[in-house]
């Protein structure tokens, strides 16, 4: 079973990386995750190790599982009646499914790019200030300041300036995503969950978001899930394949897609089905 | 039968007349279907024409013959000599008072049930189905049934509560008054707020309220943050259909509220108060002198469309800037 590999082989030391010295410390730790629509499981017995301030690709083809995934490391599928997750998801050695874990405060740790660009019809600035001003702060100097930040972070801060009062919907498909990004950034989190936020985005506008992604990532965990293998190999450190609900193949990007152990990943990689 | 006239209807009038002996049933067929087909938007049409006279007729009838008697005393005096000469000033204030309270009183209530229905409640549970059944046939019932219900709910056992509650048994809330009537209309109305509301929530995108829950938004914040902003156009049309619906109910208010004639104006909740479609109705059969009353009459119908008209108007004026606002 390929997805029990044991945690030593998980976390797979940076292939031929010179610099190699301790272990990349884990930021979210997956055990035997089992997720179910109702009846139909969606996940198989998965394990997964997200690497700490490290881009982590997650491919396949559609229907695999992929978004479900992703959703159960910020708990989004508590939202979907009659879905039942099952198994161990540890964010910083916390379980998040434990009885006394604030799901409102997970999901301030955890944020979430989603593939729609989906913000809301308020102004630019009220986007940004959204997540903390839920989170109840209402100093105008504190949130002034953080929607400059991450729209900054967010690389859109140069084409809203002048125009922070305007509104969310005007902007360009790949702005709007850029400041769904910035939003997510805005309540400070340390892992970002990205379910194929380019896809809907032009050339030009998919490079930015990929540029951000370079960008953070030094500061943030980042999931992304891709159909665009290029854009796995060219961004992530670390790429999971899954295939039918479960994890077949995780480890360094370069593995996967050069020396995958699996027929199914390379036969996926190199574009032969899915 | 229907492969018959699926051929016939393929013939071109030319082709039927060329045909002999069949060609009599297949032309008189043809005809028929034919007569039928350009007789349908004829008759839609002229229909269409008689209804619109008709409300023409109406309009005209009354803009003729309350135009003349619509003037500044007429809207800001009261109502002199038994009613045949003077204004119609508490009226007009009577109703606005009412709309606005029974504005109040429906809209929380309406759009808090349709909260509980949509975010709150399973769909299939017992609750649920309850208060929508409730809904339902609350929107059936004739308009005096309300009437009475307020009257025996809100005036005989609320009010005289309160009356035995805090003030000793003393008559002040016990008694027709423009809050009992006020509610009694919002009962009346909460049926159209609640299904416009609920209609303009089912229409929120889910990419909105995922998002604030992404955010770390609970359930409670995003509601109030995410859904009731985003359907703050629907619940408006509900005020303003409520308010349409209301403004013009007379049964509701006769035995809740509403005075044949009040020499002062309502200012406090347990006062009554006169109300337009209420005055037309005493001016029309109430009156010591019917044929005397009868150019105030019309001119205080006109006043009461011109109101809604008014209302109406400015409920879909905010509604466009609300949508101007949060379109894309
Ligand atoms: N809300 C839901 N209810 C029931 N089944 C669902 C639901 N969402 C997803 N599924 C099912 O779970 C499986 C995995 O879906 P998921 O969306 O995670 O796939 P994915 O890998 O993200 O696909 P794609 O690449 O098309 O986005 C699919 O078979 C899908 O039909
Ligand atoms: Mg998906």
């Amino acid at each position: 079973m390929p997805g029990n590999t044991p945690m030593t082989e998980l976390v797979p030391k940076h292939l031929d990386s010179a610099s190699s010295t301790a272990p990349p410390s884990v930021k979210i730790r997956v055990r035997r995750l089992n997720f179910y629509y109702g009846p139909t499981q969606a996940l198989k017995n998965v394990d997964f190790d997200v690497v700490t301030n490290a881009v982590t690709a997650l491919i396949g083809p559609s229907g695999c599982g992929k978004t479900t995934f992703l959703r159960t490391l910020n708990r989004m599928n508590d939202q979907v009646p009659g879905a039942r997750a099952e198994g161990q998801v540890h964010l910083d050695g916390t379980d998040i499914h434990g009885p006394d874990v604030d799901v409102t405060a997970l999901r301030r740790r955890v944020g979430m790019v989603f593939q729609k660009s989906n913000p809301f019809p308020k102004t630019i600035r009220e986007n940004v200030a959204f997540g903390l001003r839920i989170a109840g702060i209402r100093d105008v100097f504190v949130i002034e300041e953080a929607v400059e930040e991450s729209l900054r972070l967010a690389a859109l801060w140069d084409e809203v300036k002048d125009n922070l009062d305007g509104l969310a919907l005007q902007l360009s498909g790949g702005q709007q995503q850029r400041l769904c990004i910035a939003r997510a950034l805005a309540v400070k989190p340390d892992v970002l969950l990205m379910d194929e936020p380019a896809s809907a985005l032009d050339p030009i506008s998919t490079g930015k978001i990929e540029e951000l992604i370079e960008d953070l990532k030094s500061r943030y965990t980042i999931v992304i899930v891709t159909h665009n293998m290029q854009q796995a190999a060219r961004i992530s450190e670390y790429t999971g394949f899954f295939y039918m609900g479960e994890l077949i193949e995780y480890g360094p990007t370069l593995k996967i897609f050069t020396t995958p152990a699996e027929k199914r990943t390379e036969d996926y990689v190199t574009g032969r089905f899915g | 039968m229907s492969t018959d006239s699926a051929i016939t209807s393929d013939l071109s009038p030319t082709d039927v007349g060329g045909i002999t002996l069949t060609a009599p049933i297949l032309s008189g067929r043809k005809s028929r279907l034919m007569r039928k087909l350009s007789l349908l938007p004829i008759l839609t049409g002229f229909l269409t024409l008689c209804v619109v006279l008709m409300l023409v007729v109406v309009l005209w009838n009354i803009i003729a013959g309350g135009i003349g008697g619509l003037t500044w005393e007429f809207l800001t005096a009261n109502p002199t000599e038994g009613m045949t000469k003077g204004g119609i000033f508490p009226a007009i204030f009577g109703t606005v008072f009412l709309v606005i309270l029974m504005t109040i009183f429906a809209i929380p209530v309406g759009v808090a049930t349709a909260i509980f229905l949509r975010y709150y409640a399973r769909p299939d549970s017992r609750m649920a189905r309850l208060v929508r059944v409730a809904v339902n046939n609350l929107a059936g019932v004739p308009s005096i049934v309300f009437g009475l219900f307020g009257l025996g709910f809100f005036v005989q056992f609320v009010g005289r509560g309160i009356d035995k509650a805090f003030y000793g048994g003393n008559l002040a809330f016990g008694q027709p008054a423009i809050i009992w009537a006020s509610l009694t209309l919002a009962v009346l109305t909460l049926p159209v707020v609640i299904v416009t509301t609920e209609e303009a929530m089912r229409a929120i995108p889910r990419d909105y309220i995922e998002a604030s829950y992404a955010l770390g938004a609970t359930r409670w914040q995003t509601i109030w943050h995410v859904v009731i902003p985003n359907s703050m156009a629907g619940i408006l049309t509900g005020g303003i259909l409520a308010v349409s619906r209301g403004a013009g109910e007379v049964a509701p208010i006769m035995f809740t509220g509403a005075a044949y004639y009040l020499p002062y104006l309502p200012a406090k909740l347990n006062d009554q108060f006169m109300e337009l479609g209420y005055h037309v109705y005493v001016l029309s059969t109430q009156s010591p002198d019917v044929e005397k009353t009868l150019p105030l009459l019309y001119s205080t119908v006109l006043v009461l469309l011109l109101l809604t008209f008014a209302l109406n108007a400015l409920a879909v004026l905010i509604r466009m800037r609300l949508r101007m606002r949060y379109a894309g």
